[in-house]
């Protein structure tokens, strides 16, 4: 079983690397699906570990809106964007910023390391530092791409990262809180995607990271 | 001893032996996927046969370097095939000459050579190719450094027949996250080394785009035969140290009795023939990568094993 979680969590932050590197929206909505059926599966085994109801629960969430709610939607609301097979911009290269991705990993590591002192289980030793690590490489995912969709997904992954993270520490969390974190989610998508929408719709573009002024002159 | 050291001999006519054979398959499947005839799996050995019988032409600008190289790119596999497990799962005569980074240093003098001699002749698509495969080689270093010490750092020995058996014993640690990260890594180690087709077309006829190919053009008769067998040696070796030492160390002979090392012959080749349907899967499903994005390529493989290192470090 710890084996299992492990695997799962190594191949999140796979997929956490894939949304830093992806060059095409499809691309990163594909490997977003699998982050969040890879997140449900260690949920599901530690809910299974520490016999928590809540964690079950959890992951049914997350499939429901992550893996088919949110691409779904994002799907009907942005379908050319989505498609669109032209390459996305980031303010850094590829390998730069796969190489800054491996710095974070490593510094999360270094952070999450007086955590683990406290409680040596072996869960926490693989969730605790790669959740972490989401959080970390999809903040720098929101910076490093210019493009609206990419930063949304950069939101989510962080989002992701903050679950995996979580489940560990508080296998028992009020059921109330993980249904608003997700109704949130689901809110975040929907409101980045009307907003993405609208700004494809004035502009004729989505590369937000060139839009500093306000008002065109 | 006596029986060590023919097992070892066994071992390095399996690897000249078979090595054609897989190569003839490989191109058999791939052209079967993409719905052509294809030609049949003996092409190669065909091939190989017909370039001994044929003259062989040298350029007098040459220098011995370019008469010497298919010699070398033909002995290095073998030598490298002397360190690795290919049918045993105990080490052999010379298991203790040399460790895994032995073998790399081996093949990668193999390679060297070879570039020096595709600059030889003066033959200006020779150092293009030349410079091109050098690139991808030193981007492919660091990985290979880490894939090793990686693996080595589990087992606690760089000896491959030792480091077999710590990732399968027990067998969860088969799902260990860094074995499946380092598996990964040097699945895109072997398509860049081997120039398969996301970074370079093996198949490819035009000499502008080649990157490995080029480096053999102008070798003609028993020169080209040894640089051929080389290569396809190469391969095998390659695969031999991925499947029999990183990713399933199963149906090799365990003890001495010859009828289990013969009987260890046809599961190996039956795990490479899983192994390059694979293969050609990607091969088939990918397009080949600009030049300048091989450098991606190889850094995602490079940062796929640095988070190998990092979690094997830290974690466990």
């Amino acid at each position: 079983m710890i084996q299992v979680n492990a695997l799962a969590g190594g191949l999140f932050i796979l997929t956490v690397f894939g949304i830093v590197a992806m060059r095409q929206v499809i691309g990163i909505l594909r490997l977003f699906v699998a982050q969040s059926i890879l997140l449900a599966g260690s949920a599901c085994i530690l809910g299974y570990e520490y016999s928590s109801i809540h964690l079950f629960v959890v992951a049914g969430i997350t499939v429901f809106t992550k893996a088919f709610l949110i691409p779904w939607l994002l799907y009907h609301m942005l379908t050319h964007e989505i498609h669109a097979r032209r390459e996305i911009t980031q303010v850094f290269n590829i390998p730069v910023s796969l190489f800054i991705s491996a710095g974070l990993v490593i510094c999360s590591y270094f952070m999450v390391r007086p955590l683990l002192n406290t409680d040596p289980s072996a869960f926490l030793r693989v969730n605790l530092p790669i959740g972490v690590a989401g959080l970390f490489i999809g903040g720098y995912a929101v910076i490093a791409r210019r493009e609206a969709l990419p930063q949304l997904f950069g939101i989510l992954t962080m989002e992701n990262g903050a679950f995996l993270a979580g489940a560990c520490i508080a296998p028992n969390l009020p059921l109330m809180a993980e249904l608003a974190a997700a109704f949130d989610v689901l809110i975040i998508a929907l409101v980045v995607g009307l907003l993405t929408r609208s700004i494809n719709k004035r502009t004729g573009t989505t590369l937000v990271g060139r839009m500093t002024r306000l008002k065109e002159e | 001893m006596a029986q060590k050291i023919i097992f070892n001999i066994i071992q390095v006519l399996v690897v000249m032996i078979f090595s054609p054979l897989v190569k003839g398959v490989f191109d058999r499947l791939k052209e079967r996927v993409q719905s052509k005839q294809g030609p049949g799996i003996f092409q190669p050995y065909r091939d190989i046969f017909k370039l001994f019988h044929k003259d062989e032409i040298i350029s007098e600008e040459s220098s011995w370097i370019f008469r010497f190289t298919p010699y070398m790119v033909f002995t290095a596999p073998i030598f490298v095939t002397l360190l690795i497990p290919v049918l045993t799962s105990y080490p052999l005569f010379f298991a203790f000459m040399g460790d895994m980074l032995a073998g790399g240093s081996i093949l990668a003098l193999g390679g060297f050579f070879a570039t020096l001699a595709a600059i030889d002749t003066g033959n200006p698509y020779g150092a293009m190719g030349a410079s091109r495969t050098r690139m991808v080689g030193f981007l492919a270093e660091p990985v290979f450094m880490i894939v090793f010490f990686t693996v080595s750092f589990v087992a606690g020995s760089t000896i491959p027949y030792i480091v077999q058996q710590a990732w399968v014993t027990p067998i969860a640690n088969f799902f260990a996250p860094a074995h499946v990260l380092v598996m990964l890594a040097f699945l895109m180690l072997i398509i860049a080394e081997n120039g398969r087709i996301p970074v370079d077309n093996p198949s490819g006829h035009f000499e502008l785009a080649m990157i490995d190919e080029s480096k053999g053009l102008e070798y003609s008769g028993r020169g080209a035969a040894l640089m051929k067998w080389g290569g396809c040696m190469k391969f095998f070796v390659l695969l031999c140290i991925f499947l029999n030492v990183l990713v399933c160390p199963w149906g090799l002979a365990t003890t001495g009795s010859f009828f289990e090392l013969l009987l260890a012959i046809p599961l190996v080749l039956l795990k490479m023939l899983g192994f390059i349907v694979i293969l050609v899967v990607i091969e088939s499903s990918l397009s080949k990568l600009r030049l300048f994005r091989i450098s991606e390529f190889m850094v995602a493989a490079f940062v796929t094993s640095v988070v190998a290192v990092v979690i094997q470090l830290i974690e466990l």
